[in-house]
């Protein structure tokens, strides 16, 4: 009797696969060079840029800038995360509040936010403060919109409800409020965080403050293409575990409420 | 009677899933006929794998053993001797598409002229009187209405046995009234064969002219009963004769034992 | 409307309606009007020369972008980002329908395209700078290759989630590939490939920003930073006014093509809502 594969079977040929197609991706990057398609000069082989990668995680001054990096981010995407909960949850609760700033951030919402590095250099110069402005301001957005929509997404007949039996002001915000923005909320963490991380390596490649974009930068003037490939990739990473780790958050944050929201994504 | 030759049959039809936690056998043992212009309902208890059985009858899941038939030929895939009208009406329409779009959808392979198509889709939507709604989109209509659709879309693609899966399990009990007389009149007025899978035994009985109950799982054919109630049928006379009474009161008490695994089932034959 | 045909003859109802326009106006206006008043008020008072007067900055948008400049800087500039934009949304729809209806390509290339994705993608400029040097080639090139992920990444989705019951239908009624592909797979998956767009754009046009920002000697990226190398601060800013005038285009523009292509979409959830 043909048996079909089993789920445990079936989840091995995914990792299988899928380990396959790094494996050949990589197996493809080393033969570019090595059949002289690209000079190595401006495609290193992918040999020289593990080997580089290597020294890096072990040299003192690499983890330093990581550091810096991570520390704009951390701190772009709490000060953003905040202002926005505090204002998205007083814009979304009050009906006047949402309708006159709704051109307003209509209008403010898809200016790119590196269109504000000149402004930023201008009044900080080069420093982490510089970033800063930029990263908030492209955070702030994608936590902002979607605590409106959360606040605004309560169940008018809950609503209702919670009215009937008197509950107080306060005890709506926490028990009816606060639970179902919450979601809302995690997945504008989500985004935030992923749009915080580009910014902030942006901003060093552009303004120049300390971290690892500068150093990507230095790297291609000095046409150290091993090591900017490296760093490429460590960016790469990077960016694969903030979205794991905060796709875990949200995860966990919403149990039931998941599978009634899809990934929508603004 | 020289018209009804043997349009359908199923032999020994038997389906088991093979699942990670072991094999379920969802079809024991199942054998019947259909005549060309019969209108035969399949009832059974919830569960008893009446869906399994038409996707099976269908060609859109291959049996573990036995055989389905149409005009002497086996089924081994869709073909377009068959349309099948779904239960759930909302997934099975494409909403990005007009009513009429969708009745048109499955025309466009068939070699036919664009004005025949045309005629097609007008007359089908014509039959279920919906010639108002073809510029719009299934999902501003009632449910009686999208379902509609569906039957129009079965019957514009001309197919030689109409296959319905508890078509009208999701609608209200008097849209449920005008759709099971809306199958009757094509039934009547087109010849239409159709294979009408239900859960309703007074819905089957006011519809089919000859009932098969099924067993529960895994399951076999319990009865083939044929239904003597005449060509003409009315919601509330014929729901009030008491042969009607007495036949449902049948085919209830057929499933009740079905339910309870008290018939045996015979023999197989392998 | 019958109010503005007969002014006099205003019933209670006009008087409603008129009401309800200027409400919706003020409310819509009111807010902006109030924050240029306080910037411009601020600005004539005190002495921070980095923020000028939103008139200012309106009459150097005026003197800076109209002329020349706009067939030097901005035409360039929009000619590079709509050509990134158009590129990755075909190359990302086509390539993610491919990976999306096959399960064993889908499984080969997921994490890998997970890991693209993830790349923030101005990283991508040095690297294009290296292999392609400064041109405008390369120019589109990183475009489209930091737009296209989360268009194809959505793509695959949309399409590998295809409903069940829906497919089997197409399948009963024995529909050819090319129309299960055109009338069943492609919009089923389209509410999730706009998703995919929408995120594109706004990588596209970070991207088309950030490449002119580097080495480059025209583009409203260029622009906007000599001005702020040159301490020439309402042109800088009447750049980020245009810049930001060039996103709300996208956005409306994005915004018009999806009601269009959502209709269904939006009817649905219309009426799930009613």
């Amino acid at each position: 009797m043909p048996v079909r594969p089993s789920r445990r079977l079936r989840s091995l040929r995914k990792v299988l696969l899928g380990v396959t197609g790094l494996v050949g991706f990589l197996l493809v990057w080393q033969l570019i060079p090595a059949l002289g398609l690209i000079s190595p000069e401006y495609l290193p082989y992918v040999t020289d840029v593990a080997v580089r990668l290597v020294d890096e995680l072990r040299d003192l001054a690499f983890w330093r800038r990581l550091g810096l990096t991570m520390t704009a981010w951390a701190i772009g995407l709490t000060v953003a995360t905040l202002a926005a909960v505090v204002l998205g949850t007083i814009v979304g609760l009050v009906p006047f509040l949402r309708r006159a700033t709704h051109t307003t951030v209509e209008f403010l919402r898809p200016i790119p936010s590196v269109a504000l590095i000149p402004l930023a250099v201008l009044m900080f110069g080069i420093q982490m403060q510089s970033a800063l402005v930029i990263i908030v301001f492209a955070a702030f957005w994608q936590v902002f919109v979607q605590v409106i929509y959360g606040v605004a997404d309560v169940d008018a007949v809950a609503r209702d409800t919670a009215r009937s039996f008197g509950l107080t002001r306060r005890e709506r915000l926490s028990h009816l409020v606060l639970p179902t923005a919450l979601p809302y909320l995690m997945t504008g963490l989500r985004l935030a965080a992923a749009v915080a991380l580009i910014l902030a390596i942006t901003a060093e490649m552009v303004i120049g403050n300390l971290g690892l974009g500068r150093m990507i930068e230095l790297s291609r003037s000095a046409g150290d293409a091993v090591g900017m490939y490296a760093l490429v990739v460590v960016t790469g990473v990077l960016g694969l575990l903030v979205n794991l780790v905060f796709r875990l958050i949200e995860r966990r944050s919403l149990g039931w409420h998941q599978s009634v929201r899809g990934e929508e994504v603004s | 009677m020289p018209d009804r030759s043997t349009l359908l049959r199923v032999e020994h039809l038997r389906k088991v899933y093979e699942t990670g936690a072991g094999s379920v056998e969802a079809i024991g043992d199942i054998s019947f006929t259909m005549n060309t212009g019969e209108l035969v309902c399949i009832v059974g208890p919830s569960g008893c794998g009446k869906t399994t059985l038409l996707k099976c009858i269908a060609g859109l899941l291959p049996p573990t053993s036995g055989l389905v038939e149409m005009d002497g030929a086996p089924v081994t895939g869709p073909t377009p001797a068959m349309a099948l009208v779904f239960q759930e009406y909302g997934r099975s329409l494409y909403p990005w598409l007009t009513v009429r779009g969708n009745v048109d959808l499955p025309l466009r392979h068939k070699k036919l002229s664009r004005a025949e198509r045309d005629k097609l889709v007008t007359d089908a939507l014509e039959a279920v009187g919906l010639r108002h709604a073809a510029r719009s989109h299934p999902w501003q209509l009632s449910g009686g209405m999208q379902q509609r659709v569906a039957i129009a879309r079965a019957i514009a693609y001309q197919p030689e046995v109409l296959i319905m899966d508890e078509p009208f399990a999701a609608v209200d009990a008097q849209t449920r009234a005008d759709l099971e007389d809306l199958v009757r009149e094509l039934h009547a007025t087109r010849g239409m064969s159709i294979l009408f899978v239900t859960h309703d035994i007074d819905e089957s009985v006011y519809l089919g002219e000859r009932v098969i109950v099924l067993s529960r799982s895994p399951t076999w054919v319990q009865e083939d009963l044929t239904i003597d109630l005449g060509p003409e049928r009315d919601q509330v006379t014929t729901r009030a004769l008491p042969r009607f009474t007495e036949l449902r009161t049948h085919v209830y008490e057929q499933i009740q034992r079905a339910k309870r695994g008290e018939a045996s089932a015979p023999r197989p034959t392998r | 409307m019958t109010t503005h045909t007969r002014p006099i003859a205003l019933g209670p109802r006009g008087r409603l309606a008129w009401r309800r326009i200027v409400s919706s106006l003020l409310h819509a206006l009111g807010l902006p009007f109030l924050l240029l008043g306080a910037w411009g008020l601020w600005s004539t008072f005190s002495a921070n020369r980095f923020f000028p007067s939103p008139l200012t900055i309106l009459g150097a948008l005026a003197d800076t972008w109209i002329g020349p400049a706009f067939v030097e800087d901005v035409l360039p500039s929009l000619y590079r980002l709509a050509i990134g934009i158009i590129v990755s949304t075909a190359v990302g729809i086509a390539a993610g329908t491919v990976i999306g209806l096959f399960r064993w390509l889908r499984e080969l290339l997921e994490p890998l395209l997970e890991f693209f994705r993830a790349i923030p993608p101005p990283v991508l400029i040095p690297i294009g700078m290296l292999l392609l040097g400064i041109t405008d080639t390369m120019k589109v090139v990183v475009i489209v290759s930091g737009a296209i992920w989360p268009i194809l990444l959505n793509t695959i989705e949309g399409v590998r989630a295809t409903d069940s019951v829906m497919t089997e239908t197409a399948t009963s009624f024995q529909i050819t590939w090319w129309e299960r592909l055109w009338f069943l797979v492609l919009p089923a998956a389209s509410p999730r490939i706009m998703a995919g767009v929408r995120q594109g754009l706004s990588v596209a046009l970070i991207l088309m920003v950030i490449s002119e920002m580097f080495g480059s000697s025209s583009g409203l990226g260029y622009r906007i930073a000599y001005f702020q190398r040159n301490y020439l601060i309402a042109e800088m800013w009447s750049g980020i006014l245009l810049l930001g005038l060039v996103g709300i285009f996208l956005a409306t523009v994005f915004g018009l093509v999806e009601r269009r292509v959502l209709r269904w979409y939006h009817g649905i959830r219309e009426v799930e809502r009613a």
